[in-house]
């Protein structure tokens, strides 16, 4: 065996060839792609399966869905999105968004999801992570919290923000990593939208407190934006969806610009037809 | 045919999309009669190690593996490729199917510098030819999640990836195939690892 001399000492961090991963994510309601503006005037847009597919073809490291149905017949369109997606494409697929139960993770792994990510209802049951850590794995648990910073640190807020559950985020963030989460999805409610860059001082805050990957979301608006994370944070992968659902960037230019960062990325090569 | 074989460990379904999507018969199974008549075996799995290998050992595919690969390729991926090493320290240890000369320990995290599971795309670098390969090239990125890793000689290393010390991402001793990482998650590439295989099962 080849082996090398550890260089890393507590605190440190190691170089690695681990991608940072770029992922689209998808805003679902009813089976269609949809993109909110501020969470009103939800405008419709297209095929979610298509939209995935045409991701993955641009080097997409993962696909993620968010439902946003409300009802209870929409849902079941989604676990057919899902289904098709993954006879389609074969990058892992994350799928959030009203999941409550064990039997709402059972459903969608089933269906072809690979990581289900769960929200407000892990704030209101966090023994629903410990839970599905325990009968489907870590890997596929991934906590998504929703943060705003207040005068005594950063909340968790539920509802598109509307509601602030009085949780201190970084608390939160190392109780789910106890909990069993095998990955965090923090997105920033003060950066999001505004297109002014990821919230770099909320993430630092987590990642120093955890030890999980930590997925960077809302406010990137321009392809610094992507080097600047990674260069400043400890974030494993970004997630972007208005972005690249209306063609700002696409995920190869951003790959592109990472590379020429010196950022580790996945990149695609042309292959012979399989 | 191309046999998933059936142990209950964790999920069958994206090595069988992924099958079908490139147009190779299977079946996920647990039947010795139908694994016999495979052309090629897949071992795939998610979770922890000495359940898995309970519930081989359970179903009597511990042995009837051992036997048909006498004749026939067989694939482990992820944790079924750590079950091909004589055997794992995950829960205490356990022995494994002692396919492949080596054994299986948690990935050294050197000081918490490294987060575990290693998770995400990483590089291969290539050491020794393999039928396995497909399309994989030097340097190209395939997806890993796994907390353990495997230890075995060089005779037996096709590619091996950074994550600190270099990790064994896909060996061959033999018939005998693994992979560390998910082909079924790794794009065209993983698909045509899966493809690769099929051909010399003789299964496609």
């Amino acid at each position: 065996m080849l082996l090398r001399q550890p260089i890393g000492k507590a605190g440190n961090k190691m170089k690695t060839t681990l991608a940072k991963r770029i992922i689209p994510c998808l805003d679902v309601k009813d089976g269609k792609v949809v993109k909110g503006i501020h969470f009103v005037g939800i405008k419709e847009v297209g095929d979610p399966v298509e939209c995935a597919k045409a991701y993955n073809e641009a080097g997409a490291d993962e696909i993620a869905f968010l439902d946003i149905t409300a009802t209870h017949e929409g849902r079941g369109t989604m676990i057919d999105v899902v289904r098709r997606t993954a006879s389609e494409i074969f990058v892992p697929l994350t799928v959030g968004g009203g999941i409550r139960t064990i039997e709402d993770f059972r459903v969608l792994l089933r269906a072809g999801a690979d990581k289900i990510s769960v929200n407000s209802a892990a704030v209101k049951n966090p023994q629903l992570i410990a839970d599905a850590a325990d009968i489907f794995g870590s890997q596929c648990v991934v906590v998504a919290i929703d943060a705003k910073k207040y005068e005594n640190g950063y909340h968790v807020v539920v509802h598109g923000g509307r509601i602030d559950t009085g949780l201190d985020a970084v608390e939160w963030a190392k109780k789910v990593e106890e909990l069993g989460a095998g990955e965090i999805l923090l997105t920033s409610m003060d950066a999001d939208g505004t297109k002014q860059g990821f919230d770099l001082e909320m993430l630092n805050a987590v990642c120093a407190a955890v030890t999980i990957p930590v997925i960077a979301s809302g406010g990137c608006g321009s392809l610094a934006h992507f080097s600047e994370v990674f260069e400043e944070t400890q974030a494993d992968a970004a997630l972007a969806a208005s972005l690249f659902h209306y063609k700002e960037l696409t995920v190869g230019q951003v790959k592109d610009h990472l590379n020429q960062k010196g950022i580790p990325v996945r990149c695609l090569r042309k292959l012979e037809a399989l | 045919m191309i046999a998933i074989i059936d142990y209950k460990a964790g999920n069958l379904f994206s090595v069988q999309n992924a099958l079908h999507f490139l147009g190779i018969e299977n079946e996920i199974t647990a039947d010795p009669k139908k694994l016999a008549a495979a052309d090629g075996l897949i071992l795939p799995g998610v979770g922890a190690f000495p359940k898995a290998k309970e519930s081989l050992d359970e179903k009597g595919l511990t042995q009837l593996l051992l036997e048909l690969v006498e004749t026939k390729p067989l694939l482990g991926i992820c944790l079924g490729f750590q079950l091909l090493f004589d055997y794992s320290t995950e829960f205490g240890k356990t022995a494994g199917l002692g396919l492949i000369p080596g054994y299986v320990d948690r990935i050294d995290d050197f000081d918490h510098a490294l987060k575990i599971p290693h998770m995400g795309w990483n590089q291969l670098h290539i050491r020794q030819d393999s039928p396995i390969l497909g399309q994989v090239q030097e340097g190209d990125s395939v997806y890993f999640v796994h907390s353990y890793r495997a230890f075995t000689g060089q005779k037996y290393l096709v590619a091996d990836t950074d994550y600190g010390d270099m990790i064994p991402a896909m060996v061959q001793n033999r018939n005998i195939y693994g992979c560390q990482f998910h082909p079924e998650k790794s794009g065209e590439l993983g698909l045509s690892i899966l493809k690769a295989f099929a051909e010399r099962a003789g299964g496609l």
